[in-house]
């Protein structure tokens, strides 16, 4: 699969997730400089985490305007593959390619920290290497994670199966407690109606290699480099 | 061309009595008159008034600093300029280097520690060197003071408000709280880059006739004369010193580390420095004189933020996130295109000259015309009387409360100076770069090399009481602690930087203080092998005459050859053998113990550094031979908190059963002595005969004394047996319990 | 549509504990200032609106409304 993760002014975790794709999977990835227009041909599309344009307005709001957004909007349209990550997901809600909107943690505070998180649906592209119920230890680190969308939304969205991840604790159950950031529905991850455009807060390309703490983003990884058309 | 520079229409006069009010002291005053010959521009007031005063100039210390070792094999920059470098091995090097913003953070906490994080990434990547690691030592007035929690949420919020911005990891660091900085905080700022050997950049100017270029954010009126509030005491004026506080943008930051770096690869850029305190003033004059030239530059042609600033607040404007670059005569443009695909301004402002002067000008008028020498070089460099004090600190311990053991140990693990700091560190981006084999929580941080199989270990640590106790064994003790933290981890000490915190110099006890603390630290530096390649002194950190006790910072960088080796604190199979290493006795001089339970008096033991260097070999190898399961230091609250704290394993708890003193006959001191350099290890049963010898056989106290048991609980003696989930809980919820009472 | 304003709600903690006890539903905004050339007020105004639909406001969790100045 030829994937590639889009860089913005303030994108941070561009590298992280291009080394997790390209040095840990051996897949072919490149960065995308978001002035440009054009994807390169590739199959797979990856917003990174970070603070795109300091996270100036509100998060996400001034990057969905860069020029690389009109394509990546097509692209999605024509039923590519479109990942979100943490401040990606973010861009993907300002840019209306998923629904909702990501805004302030209930605590105020930025948090860094490893979470459980359990599959709700193992049937999309990005989820297919995983099955219903897994449990996924991923680190989130944000500042501005608590998901919101309309109540009747919310409801369609869940009989849909859109509701892809949601934050649990170690035994696999839904609490306050486990909730890092007050997400309504304890929700981590969501994909549009077509389930090709994917958003999630917690951060796979930070669980690719044993020694700095586990794996099982690679599990993400490889259902979407297994989906390729 | 000898055109006369000018004061402009209504500025003030220059005179002794302007020059006071600039902070000069009045043979400093006639000093600058004689080195140029005339009367001062106002402007030239300003700008020497800022390169002069101690946090500029290091009047009062340079002349001791000289004594600090500052060279090894591994050298590949010592100081002299913006950063240190340790080769590190595999083609890399090690740029790094701690600084203070301690007074900037009292007056506005989250713009104090935001810049002093964002001021310490740019004396990195100045190098060339991209930043991979943060760290920083905060100490706050007691938990109970009512600005406390105030200055706690501003700095550490910051921290994480620059830091996590920037993609920097922040990934270790030490919180303190004491009474004894109620009224004067300290916020030491540490940053690691890594750099290819060969492609360090330099800071010294070359080629007359190389334009100078500025590049990044505009310049407005920020943080003017905050290099003078540094070299001040606070008093009641000192609130409304709050303008002088500069304020960061860490996304304006992030793109410039960005085209600095990629700048870099062009090899156009000929000299970079970052403009830091004294802003303009400093890195254009410091650039020129390292490099034997002069500089010229065009006031007109800096970028404003605000329409009419006079010269003399472009020269002393401290606005964040500017560099100053000599560029290679003829590639400006190519450097040009780098700044504008990152948005950032690039301007050239003026150029390198032959004749060793330092001129400014501004509407067609020269404003300043100065000696290059005289603004760093020829800066006034003190002796100033050192004299130890005649009113010496109790040399007896009193303890007025005598509690029970468990009573103690969880009073201890409640103690905000020893529970979990994750309060703190949760707010802290610590895995982003994708290096962080062990972050916060930990004794060392270790980070992996890409690429290699090599990884870097990071400690920061300081002990304001032993060092009120004695301020050359308390130094000593904590470069023995800070190295034997990152030899714990696994690897080999190999290079240090330091911030020595001190009260007002002109005191000759704090002078006193300060001298022995730096000989303390070089003759540690020594028997490590570990030189000091950068640092930062920040004094005047007293308020209505009352100073700071000697805090010297000190953060040690570690190697290690195969990150696979690295070892945790933490115990991780039931019937392992749990052992002691130490190189001396324990005390309550100097302890949490003492500080909580009665008076904190008493005398630190001696220090044989033969024995400590002996030790951290005896760590590095056993963990080189896969020897060691786990292994802790032991600080704050002595061995019963560091065998508790070895038991919260976050992946399994496990609990552990031991012997202390003799015959059972234990004492407080067993328990929560501090200041014996004592390490808990737990190894297989099979290896202690191998890790005995490691240190036995270098003439360590070495003692197996008990294991580690799968029931969690800690039994010790059997005076104390407690379950490690409470203990564990209390250790969690010290820091967090205290704020939630405050709403 | 009853979104979370954790922010509103910390302010409004600390003014009570500041010994306001007469203070509730805090909300917390943003004011943004912009100087737009138009002919008219009218047109100003209409300009505005699309501004605010198209960036300075997320319908989704943001109300807003805006006043023009100096006919």
């Amino acid at each position: 699969m030829k994937w590639g993760v889009v860089r913005f002014p303030g994108s941070l975790d561009d590298g992280d997730a291009l080394y997790a794709i390209a040095e840990v999977m051996g897949q072919d990835a490149r960065i995308l400089w978001h002035k440009d227009e054009s994807l390169g041909g590739v199959e797979c599309i990856l917003l990174p985490g970070g603070f795109s344009y300091g996270d100036y307005l509100r998060t996400g709001a001034i990057a969905r305007f860069s020029p690389i957004m009109k394509s990546v909007a097509k692209f999605a349209a024509d039923g590519g593959l479109v990942i979100g990550i943490c401040n990606g997901f973010q861009i993907l809600c300002e840019a209306h390619l998923i629904p909702g909107a990501l805004t302030r943690n209930r605590s105020l505070s930025f948090i860094c920290e490893r979470m459980w998180i359990r599959v709700e649906n193992a049937s999309t592209p990005f989820t297919r290497a995983t099955k219903r119920g897994d449990l996924l230890r991923l680190p989130i680190k944000h500042g501005e994670g608590l998901y919101v969308a309309p109540e009747d939304e919310l409801r369609q969205m869940e009989e849909r199966g859109q509701v892809i991840l949601r934050y649990v604790d170690a035994d696999g159950r839904e609490s306050d407690a486990a909730n890092p950031n007050g997400s309504m529905r304890a929700i981590a991850g969501v994909a549009n109606q077509r389930f090709n455009v994917f958003g999630l807060m917690p951060h796979p390309e930070h669980a690719v290699e044993p020694m700095l703490g586990g794996v099982d983003g690679l599990k993400i990884f490889q259902s979407i480099a297994g989906s390729a058309r | 061309m000898s055109e006369r520079p000018v004061s402009l229409p209504g500025e003030p006069k220059v005179d002794l009595e302007q020059a006071r009010a600039h902070g000069l002291a009045p043979d400093e005053y006639r000093k600058i008159e004689q080195i140029i010959g005339r009367t001062p521009t106002y402007t030239e007031l300003g700008v020497f008034s800022v390169m002069w005063s101690e946090h500029c100039s290091y009047k009062s210390s340079r002349r001791h600093l000289r004594k600090l070792p500052s060279k090894s094999e591994l050298v590949v920059q010592g100081p002299g300029e913006n950063a240190g470098a340790i080769d590190v091995g595999d083609g890399w090097a090690a740029v790094f280097k701690i600084e203070s913003h301690n007074h900037p953070s009292f007056v506005e906490p989250y713009q104090g520690a935001a810049t002093g994080v964002g001021g310490i990434l740019r004396d990195i990547f100045t190098m060339g060197a991209r930043p991979v690691a943060s760290m920083n030592s905060l100490k706050f007035g007691s938990f109970e003071h009512p600005r406390t929690r105030y200055l706690l949420g501003g700095v550490v919020g910051g921290i994480g408000g620059y830091g996590n911005c920037v993609g920097v990891p922040t990934v270790a660091g030490e919180v303190m709280f004491d009474a004894a900085y109620n009224a004067n905080i300290l916020v030491n700022a540490f940053c690691l880059g890594l750099v290819r050997k060969g492609e360090m950049m330099s800071a010294k100017a070359r080629g007359p006739g190389n334009p100078v270029l500025y590049v990044g954010s505009a310049t407005g009126r920020d943080g003017i004369h905050g290099a003078s509030m540094a070299s001040a005491e606070f008093d009641k004026q000192s609130e409304a010193k709050r303008p002088a506080v500069q304020v960061g943008d860490p996304f304006t930051e992030k793109l410039l580390i960005e085209a600095c770096l990629e700048a870099g690869k062009t090899g156009a850029i000929v000299a970079i420095q970052d403009m830091g305190a004294a802003g303009l003033t400093s890195s254009s004059s410091e650039m020129a004189s390292h490099g034997g030239l002069g500089i010229e530059i065009d006031l007109d042609k800096v970028p404003l933020r605000e329409a009419r600033l006079t010269p003399y607040e472009i020269l002393l404007s401290e606005s964040q996130e500017r560099m100053l670059i000599v560029a290679e005569r003829g590639r400006e443009a190519e450097l040009k295109t780098v700044f504008d695909k990152w948005d950032l301004h690039a301007v050239v402002i003026g150029h390198v000259t032959e004749d060793k002067r330092w001129r400014m000008r501004w509407r067609g008028q020269i404003v300043a015309d100065i000696p290059i020498g005289a603004l760093a070089d020829d800066a006034p460099l003190y002796d100033r009387p050192a004299a130890e004090p005649e009113a010496q600190p109790q040399t007896k311990i009193s303890i007025t409360e005598k509690p029970g053991t468990a009573k103690a140990l969880r009073a201890l693990l409640d103690s905000p100076n020893i529970a979990s700091k994750k309060w703190v560190y949760r707010q802290y981006d610590s895995i982003v770069q994708s290096n962080t084999v062990l972050g916060p929580g930990s004794d060392a941080a270790v980070l992996r090399i890409k690429n290699s199989r090599r990884a870097i270990a990071l400690k920061v640590d300081s002990n304001p009481r032993a060092c009120a106790l004695d301020p050359y064994l308390g130094a000593v003790g904590t470069v023995c602690e800070a190295a034997r933290n990152v030899a714990c981890a696994g690897a080999r000490p190999v290079g240090i930087t330091n911030c020595l915190n001190y009260g007002n110099p002109e005191r000759p006890e704090v002078m006193w203080q300060f001298v022995r603390g730096v000989e303390g630290l070089r003759d540690a530096s020594i028997a490590f092998g570990a030189p000091v390649v950068s640092g930062n002194v920040s004094f005047y950190n007293e308020t209505e005459g009352h100073p700071i006790p000697p805090t010297p910072t000190i953060a040690v960088l570690g190697v290690m050859i195969d990150v696979s080796k690295h070892v945790t604190q933490f115990f991780k199979n039931a019937g392992d053998a749990i052992a002691i290493v130490r190189t001396a006795t324990p005390s309550l001089a100097a302890s949490e113990y003492a500080a909580i339970f009665g008076i904190d008096g008493g005398r630190l033991g001696a220090i044989d550094l033969a024995r400590e260097a002996a030790l951290i070999e005896g760590l590095v190898e056993g963990a080189e031979q896969g020897l060691i399961r786990s292994a802790h230091d032991v600080a704050e609250g002595g061995l019963a908190v560091a065998l508790a704290e070895a038991c919260f394993n976050p992946r399994a708890i496990l609990g552990a059963e031991v012997e202390l003193g003799r015959a059972g006959n234990a004492a407080a001191v067993d328990f929560f002595g501090e200041g014996a350099s004592t390490v808990v290890l737990s190894i297989a049963e099979r290896d202690a005969a191998r890790v005995e010898s490691l240190f036995a056989g270098r003439g360590l106290e070495f003692a197996v004394i008990g294991r580690v048991i799968a029931d969690p609980r800690l039994k010790i003696s059997g005076t104390l047996d407690e379950g490690i989930a409470e203990l564990q809980r209390i250790y969690e919820d010290a820091i967090p319990r205290r704020l939630r009472g405050s709403d | 549509m009853g979104i979370l304003d954790p922010q509103g709600r910390a302010v409004e903690s600390s003014l009570q504990s500041l010994g306001f006890k007469n203070v509730s539903g805090v909300k917390v905004g943003k004011y943004i200032l912009l100087e737009v050339e138009a002919r008219t007020a009218s047109e100003a105004r209409d300009e505005a609106k699309k501004m605010c639909e198209a960036l300075l406001a997320n319908p989704v969790i943001e109300d807003y409304r805006f006043e023009v100045d100096g006919e």
